[in-house]
């Protein structure tokens, strides 16, 4: 119920808030004085808070590297947990400046729904957890399984897809919220819990014992997380796309948190351009020249923030992968910054 | 009144504006293009917006493959399906859950609402006990709960519980045996569709010798047992047979038989308790409102208890609880929608959640959604108005 109301509201929104769209969203950031950005209730790796309601993990990073690029403060942001099924509304409607909500980029959705992905903050892919006790080794073994997913997920259609196009038969138990979808799980209501991959390795730290619940190895789908911003307002489309790119340049160019400040006189012309102190790339997205400069410094780059929330250092422990560097085997890449 | 007609004489001319009729036609006039103003503004704002978005808009998409599929169905449904079919699904889930908890609700909101009145003082304080706590507790804990503490109790699905006729009882459901027969069951349906139309003659003929020569006749007994006997004879005699599909232990589940999900066990039962507390409320509220001289004029005539409250008393007390009753009946409708809290797949879950998310009409959706809603509330409402006018005092 709680949903709706918020959806209907949303939707009710849609038709007053009416100027939020056509002004320059940057404008109207600087004008409140933090960007608000919508992410999960909790998904430890990607977003999730503390006690204090201090948030953290690699989508609420990026939040902070904008706020850092646009306030050279990377606390000016502030956090609107949303479900999946809120998401989209939430940003329509001007109630987010940014998502950054572990969700795939897919065609209808960057076409059809008003929205625009700036960039892949994870290559994911969509895999099967399951009880150890129960002795399934592949995902062609899942014949009449119960399935328990959160609703408006891809992770949703492509169940449906796996299942069928393998002609086998399962049982979605589908949830509005994510805490119902685990318990339900670990109460024994499903055989299996399907969602990212990451999201799985990150869930199974949620257990009472971990250890007792294995993945299999199938990857049915292509899952490119990334975050969006409304459609319609270039300005602010370039901004959520380059802080991105930056974050992925400075690693690539070993711009690091600790090393930014002497890497202002490095002689690279591609350091020295991507921190501002030659050429100018500030303006044209309405930031001062020093933009990327301020993120390596307050947020660190895409490796590093890797590292600390989703990387083999952190609790969640999963390898780089497909989100290594381009040049390290990887699919992360970004276009020159020049 | 022609008397005080020529007594006033004609009134005072006053200009235009001044004239009450007048003046109620303008601002009547002026709220009414305030409002369609209002909305239209409303409309054309959001379809800017959306075309600024790039984002469009329209029912098209009800035709479009669906791409998912629904645990809980009434007819056929997979990822094939179409989006309106879904919109059906929920529909039907929905009208499922409501229809069975308003039944339980009504039948438990009765009892413990005459219960509470009860001269025994352990069966009143019980029932102040259900209504206090049930109502004060959110409904939403209590599904939470009630789903939870269901899926607890249940054994595992290879330790699932057997019970008698094939069935079982386990964490994914209760499955029974589902019977399959063949045409000629026809004839058992026709004759106890006459049977019926008999018991109805049968109570009017009951009725009339009561207040003919006093004598009672067991009617519902007769009924019963009359329809159940002739019922088995026809089936018998025509030759008919039923086998069963027997729910087997797959790898995984049960398959075949019929299945009732937790979801739905937990949230019909949810319903039903809560809004049974409230439906309690209002019975003794209406049976409070019967003026005490009525159960002592029905005792003076020397009628029995249960005759006392069915004939007199709770005749007079229906009119006072219809009203209210029909508020606790939309409740119902509209809190199942609280059932995608806790995975059961109807309207707001399937439609309102699903579907938006995947087709992003969000306005579309939520639209035909709340004009469901709407729907239902209103039809009830008609019944219940229709039902209240038939109960209420006739007066001469």
């Amino acid at each position: 119920m709680k949903k709706t109301l918020v959806t209907m509201a949303v939707v009710a929104s849609m038709g007053l808030g009416a100027t939020a769209v056509q002004a320059q969203t940057l404008d109207a950031v600087k004008a409140k004085g933090f960007v608000q950005c919508g992410v999960t209730a909790g998904v430890p790796g990607m977003s999730q808070p503390d006690a204090n309601n201090n948030w953290s993990g690699l989508e609420v990073d990026y939040c902070r590297a904008i706020a850092a690029a646009i306030f050279n403060d990377a606390q000016a942001v502030r956090f609107t947990p949303l479900t999946s099924q809120e998401r989209f509304a939430a940003l329509s409607a001007g109630e987010i400046d940014v998502l950054s909500r572990t969700t795939t980029w897919t065609m209808s959705r960057d076409t059809d729904l008003g929205i625009s992905f700036t960039g892949v903050m994870y290559y994911d892919g969509q895999g099967f957890l399951v009880r150890k006790s129960d002795g399934i080794a592949s995902a062609l073994d899942l014949d009449g399984a119960a399935i328990c997913i959160e609703s408006g997920t891809t992770t949703e259609l492509n169940a449906a897809d796996y299942f069928a196009s393998h002609n086998l038969d399962f049982n979605p138990v589908v949830f509005v919220d994510k805490p119902e979808v685990l318990k339900a799980y670990e109460d024994g209501r499903c055989d299996v819990l399907t969602s990212d991959a990451s999201q799985l390795a990150s869930d199974r730290t949620k257990f009472a014992d971990p250890s007792e619940h294995v993945l299999l190895p199938e990857i049915i789908s292509k899952e490119p997380l990334g975050p969006s911003v409304r459609s319609g307002d270039p300005q602010w489309f370039n901004i959520g796309r380059w802080v991105y790119y930056a974050l992925l340049e400075a690693e690539e160019l070993g711009v690091t948190q600790a090393n930014v400040d002497e890497q202002l006189g490095s002689d690279n012309p591609s350091v020295r351009r991507l921190l501002g102190v030659e050429g100018e790339f500030g303006a044209p997205i309405g930031l001062t020249n020093d933009w990327a400069y301020r993120i390596v410094k307050l947020v660190g780059n895409y490796g590093e923030t890797f590292d600390r929330n989703m990387g083999e250092g952190s609790p969640i422990g999963v390898p780089r992968g497909l989100n290594a560097l381009w040049n390290q085997g990887g699919l992360q890449y970004s276009p020159p910054i020049r | 009144m022609a008397a005080l007609d020529g007594a006033s004489g004609n009134p005072p001319k006053t200009t235009f504006y001044n004239d009450p009729v007048i003046r109620g036609y303008i601002y009547q006039l002026l709220v009414a293009v305030l409002v369609i103003g209002f909305f239209t503004w409303i409309v054309i704002n959001a379809a800017q917006n959306l075309a600024a978005q790039n984002k469009s808009t329209g029912f098209d998409f009800l035709g479009r493959t669906s791409g998912f599929s629904i645990s809980f169905t009434l007819i056929p449904f997979d990822r094939t399906s179409y989006y309106w079919q879904a919109f059906v699904v929920g529909l039907l889930n929905t009208l499922l859950v409501a229809a069975i908890g308003i039944f339980f609700a009504t039948i438990l909101g009765f009892t413990i609402g005459i219960a509470r009145l009860s001269s025994n003082w352990l069966v009143s304080r019980l029932a102040t006990l259900y209504v206090e706590i049930i109502r004060n507790i959110p409904l939403l804990l209590q599904l939470f709960f009630w789903y939870f503490a269901v899926l607890k109790a249940m054994p595992a699905v290879r330790d699932s519980l057997a019970l008698p006729f094939g069935s079982f009882l386990n964490q994914r459901g209760f499955f029974v045996p589902r019977p399959v027969w063949d045409e000629r069951i026809v004839w058992m349906w026709l004759a106890l569709a006459i049977v019926v139309v008999f018991c109805f003659v049968l109570r009017r003929w009951a009725r009339r010798r009561l207040f003919e020569t006093g004598r009672r006749f067991p009617v519902f007994l007769t009924a019963l047992g009359g329809s159940i006997l002739i019922a088995l004879a026809v089936f018998l005699l025509s030759g008919a047979t039923v086998s069963f599909d027997f729910p087997e232990l797959q790898r995984f589940n049960f398959r075949g038989g019929l299945e009732l999900p937790p979801e739905f066990v937990a949230l019909a039962f949810g319903l039903s308790i809560y809004t049974a507390a409230f439906i309690a409320e209002t019975v003794r509220g209406g049976i409070k409102a019967v003026s005490r001289g009525q159960t002592e004029a029905a005792e003076s005539l020397g009628l029995k208890e249960g005759d006392r409250l069915r004939l007199v008393v709770l005749p007079q007390a229906m009119r006072v609880i219809v009203p209210p009753l029909t508020s606790q009946y939309l409740n119902l409708t509209k809190n199942s929608s609280l059932g995608a809290a806790i995975g059961y797949p109807e309207l707001v879950n399937v439609f309102a959640g699903t579907t938006l998310n995947q087709t992003g009409k969000a306005i579309e959706v939520i639209g035909m959604t709340m004009l469901v809603y709407l729907t239902f509330s209103l039809l009830t409402s008609a019944f219940m108005n229709w039902y209240n006018g038939r109960v209420a005092l006739v007066e001469r």
